[in-house]
């Protein structure tokens, strides 16, 4: 109950934008008109019920509902609504207390532990600390065991126990916001400290403070409602928790007496808490749509969505015969939105890797020669799917085999060589785990003989020292081993073709030729075709016998990598290769590499 | 990691310690008031400078704390000003009860959250609705109203289960699941669905990164990528969220002990703190941080063995 959240993930936001998106949806309004009538109720019912929330009289016992009593009375003979309208003006605002006495000290602390890191960030960060490893309730029992029993005091001090909340949630913010460019330059400009803090640091740390606030607000009424309800608090004020203690112990005879004030607590803290979603909803909306999407969609179910019904209507004619070749013909490659929007990436692809040979895709960022890539692996982000073409390898549609039998063919068929080291590796688990995984399940070796074999290919790729680089974890390598180990991965259950996507664009330059020379040994020592995604024509020239120029979704050119380099033909081929000869890659590459891999 | 352990496990004993004192001098401001509170209205003021002095109230709080202090830490937690009784041998049976039921409801939290964390991440639909109901009304309803809700169901109306007392698994293993249902049941949602909701999230998360992809590359069934790369990788996050949620469970815990009236430390908690017997109000609150300090340690050390990245910091 007295969990303290910090939301530290949510970013900034102005007020007003909050409450124009909150506004739109109907269940925070609900919510918010909800807690608009519980406060009504709160401030103003007392006014208008006639009796006294104490006063017993023995002709009300449990009197049913009436024009005098319109909930009935309790087994006390008191009139229900009039305790249930106080106790909501008392609960509240027991509630409120907390709320405020944390707000003041975590909004006050966390902006000054945020803005000034020193000893008072290191004192109240510990204090904070030491805080959240009390149980409220215990606390507060300890500290009604000093004051007695009050139930204004024990809000207050509850207060002080939700204040990390608070403080934890606004020091992170802060200390993000601190180095922001505005910042400096409105210190430059030499603005005080407090209005720095005030005018800027403030306005960031306000939406969220806002959604807390209605979560801190629930902790605080169900934690009251539970003290009254233990029966050590303040028996002269009626409370909904005192109120549910006084029902309870007489449960056998009157268990209805337990709806209203359950009812209220319910009622209320659901409401905070749906409009502390509809507002966290709002914030986060309101950042990087597009990745939330695309994340919102991804079950594991996505990759294996590729559906392939128009396939079989298709290009049925053409019938290679049982070659070691991968054949793509005619590949369409599109994306669907939650929306139900298609966007066709890839459009009408056809070309063949043979044994032996090394294809070069080129192309720059959102050509397609990466979904074109993934496509032959079936491994396109969720919500792609390929929807016409064939993916013909040894006699058989890959786009059209079922997920098993394709699992049968990744790795031990072909293999794949990512483009960004690091992220590859599950950071979980040690190399030598990750390496030996795919030989025993899909090589069916022992454990023994799967690790010799592993440290043999550590070895093969040039690890320099297998033994200590098996046990290592992924963080514990660099970039170009860390590329070396997946190379050795991609390559440890024999596969026929590999294939590369930007094997060495992200690796430092003066690992990128060992990285091309390590591909080309591979290739042939063991007679690799390699299906090789880049977008530099320097690795094309080095590695590649074909390549195939990839711009829009489209082949514009392919042909023997000798005369692409002389004779280009097409006007795009010529600025990519204008773009390699003056040293540098084309510009588009730069503005958007950050989707370079998942969408391109 | 024995540095890690060794560093993290001073900065808990730190923290104990920053607790213990404040807590002493906290509830010991007021003490002046006990010998009448004992004694009652009639006593003189002979009888109640007598009594004071028995207790030690008469000596400087300062030599009070240094005293209990060494003695507490040879696991003498003193006397109650009351009964008389040692407060270890107080709180010994009553932990027992309330470790019993905390342990149970993260344990039965624990395995339900994986089940619907996993089906909600991985087949998405209806798993995932109930897990997000869950989490509104662990949210907003408090445990004790729950556990409320559940007795004047399943007890009362239906007479299906025990609404109060306590079975001692050594009596009856039945009757000791059967009393412990309604408890962890009403204790667990707010668990339950904060960690299912949890898991799916950094299930969903970790399904798109670039390593899941290259596992599958590598031909390695659905299933063990899901479950053991990307359920690994959920796992910290989940105990995190554990480690947030368990000292209100612990709150919550001493409620709906009462709901029940389950002999546990909310029982001895209640009854110590109407009297204002400080020596057992002490013990208490001593007693259930230092559960939380081991509890957060024990999750650290586990979370730096799940995540070899922290291993090294």
């Amino acid at each position: 109950m007295t969990t303290l959240e910090a939301n530290n993930s949510l970013l900034p936001m102005g007020q007003g934008s909050l409450w124009k998106r909150v506004k739109r949806d109907p269940l925070a309004l609900m919510s918010l008109g909800l807690l608009v009538f519980v406060a009504l109720a709160a401030v103003l019912g007392p006014f208008l019920v006639p009796h006294d929330p104490n006063q017993a009289s023995l002709g009300s016992v449990l009197a049913p509902p009436s024009a005098e009593h319109l909930l009935g009375g309790d087994t006390a003979g008191r009139d229900i609504l009039a305790r249930l309208l106080y106790a909501s003006r008392y609960s509240l605002l027991g509630a409120l207390i907390a709320l405020g006495t944390a707000l003041i000290l975590g909004v006050t602390g966390g902006l000054i532990a945020g803005y000034y890191p020193g000893w008072f960030d290191g004192v109240s960060s510990w204090l904070t600390d030491l805080i959240m490893a009390l149980p409220g309730v215990i606390v507060l029992l300890a500290a009604r065991a000093v004051i007695g029993p009050s139930m204004w005091w024990s809000m207050f001090i509850f207060g002080i126990i939700l204040a990390p909340s608070f403080f934890r949630l606004v020091r992170s913010l802060v200390h993000g916001v601190r180095d922001e460019l505005y910042v400096d330059a409105a210190k430059v400009s030499g603005v005080s400290d407090f209005s720095i803090v005030f005018r800027h640091v403030l306005t960031v740390v306000r939406a969220p403070i806002i959604i807390q606030m209605s979560m801190v607000s629930v902790i605080a009424i169900a934690v009251q409602a539970g003290l009254e309800f233990l029966g050590v608090g303040d028996m002269t004020i009626p409370t909904w928790g005192s109120m549910l203690n006084e029902a309870y112990s007489k449960i056998y005879i009157a268990p209805q007496g337990l709806i209203w004030p359950g009812a209220m607590i319910a009622i209320t803290c659901s409401a905070l808490v749906l409009l502390a979603s509809a507002m966290r909803d709002a914030l986060e909306r309101s950042r990087g749509a597009s990745r939330s999407r695309r994340r919102k969609r991804g079950p594991a179910a996505g990759n294996t969505r590729l559906t392939s019904t128009s396939v079989s209507e298709s290009t049925r004619s053409v019938e290679t015969p049982e070659s070691s070749a991968l054949e793509v013909i005619d590949l369409q490659v599109a994306y669907d939105d939650e929306a139900g929007r298609i966007t066709t990436v890839v459009h009408d692809v056809s070309f063949s890797v043979a044994r032996g040979e090394v294809v070069g895709l080129i192309g720059e960022s959102g050509s397609g020669k990466t979904q074109t890539a993934f496509s032959a692996l079936r491994l396109l982000p969720a919500g792609g799917s390929i929807i016409r073409g064939q993916v013909r390898w040894k006699g058989r549609d890959l786009a059209a085999l079922s997920e098993k039998d394709m699992e049968g063919i990744r790795g031990t068929q072909i293999a794949y060589v990512p483009q960004e080291p690091m992220s590859n590796l599950d950071p979980s688990f040690t190399i030598g785990s990750q390496l030996m995984t795919p030989l025993r399940r899909r090589l069916g070796l022992s454990r023994a003989d799967a690790r010799a074999r592993s440290l043999d290919l550590l070895d093969r790729v040039g690890i320099p020292n297998p033994k200590r680089t098996f046990e290592a974890y992924p963080h514990e390598v660099s970039g170009g081993m860390a590329q070396r180990i997946l190379i050795a991965g991609a390559v440890s259950c024999d596969p026929e073709l590999l294939i590369a996507d930007e094997p060495t664009s992200s690796l430092d330059v003066t690992v990128q030729a060992d990285v091309l020379d390590l591909l080309r040994d591979l290739q042939q020592e063991r007679n690799l075709g390699i299906l090789l995604v880049t977008h530099s024509f320097g690795v094309v020239a080095d590695i590649c016998d074909r390549v195939a120029v990839m711009q829009q979704g489209r082949i514009v050119e392919d042909g023997p990598v000798r005369t692409i380099l002389r004779r280009p033909a097409h006007d795009y081929t010529r600025s990519l290769l204008a773009a390699m000869l003056q040293g540098r890659e084309p510009l588009s590459m730069l503005t958007d590499t950050g989707e370079e891999g998942t969408h391109e | 990691m024995l540095r890690f352990v060794v560093r993290r496990g001073i900065s808990a004993a730190l923290l104990l310690a920053g607790i213990t004192v404040l807590t002493f001098f906290l509830l010991n401001l007021f003490s002046s008031e006990v010998p009448r509170r004992i004694l009652g209205e009639a006593a003189g003021p002979e009888q109640l400078t007598l009594k004071a002095q028995e207790i030690g109230l008469d000596r400087p709080l300062v030599e009070r704390f240094i005293d209990w202090a060494g003695r507490a830490i040879q696991g003498d937690l003193g006397r109650s000003w009351f009964t008389g009784e040692t407060v270890v041998q107080a709180l010994g049976s009553r932990l027992t009860v309330t470790l019993t039921l905390i342990v149970c409801t993260i344990v039965v939290a624990g395995v339900i959250a994986v089940v619907l964390g996993i089906a909600s991440a991985v087949r998405g639909g209806w798993v995932d609705k109930v897990v997000q109901v869950l989490g509104v009304i662990g949210l907003a309803v408090p445990s004790f109203l729950i556990a409320l809700a559940l007795v004047t169901v399943f007890a009362i109306q239906l007479r299906l289960l025990p609404a109060i007392g306590y079975v001692p698994i050594t009596t009856s293993v039945t009757g000791w699941m059967l009393a412990l249902l309604l408890p962890v049941t009403a204790l667990a949602i707010d668990i339950v669905a904060s960690i299912a909701q949890q898991i799916r999230g950094s299930m969903v998360d970790s399904l798109q990164r670039d390593y899941v992809r290259t596992l599958r590359s590598r031909g390695l069934s659905n299933a063990e990528i899901v479950y053991k790369h990307v359920l690994r990788n959920a796992a910290g996050p989940a105990l995190s969220v554990l480690a947030l949620k368990f000292v209100g469970l612990l709150s919550g815990a001493v409620i709906v002990e009462q709901v029940f009236a389950l002999p546990g430390l909310g029982q001895v908690a209640v009854q110590s703190t109407a009297r204002g017997d400080i020596p057992l109000v002490m013990g208490i609150v001593i007693v259930t941080a230092m559960i939380v300090v081991i509890v957060n340690l024990v999750i650290d050390i586990v979370q730096v063995w799940l995540n070899p990245k922290v291993r090294l910091s």
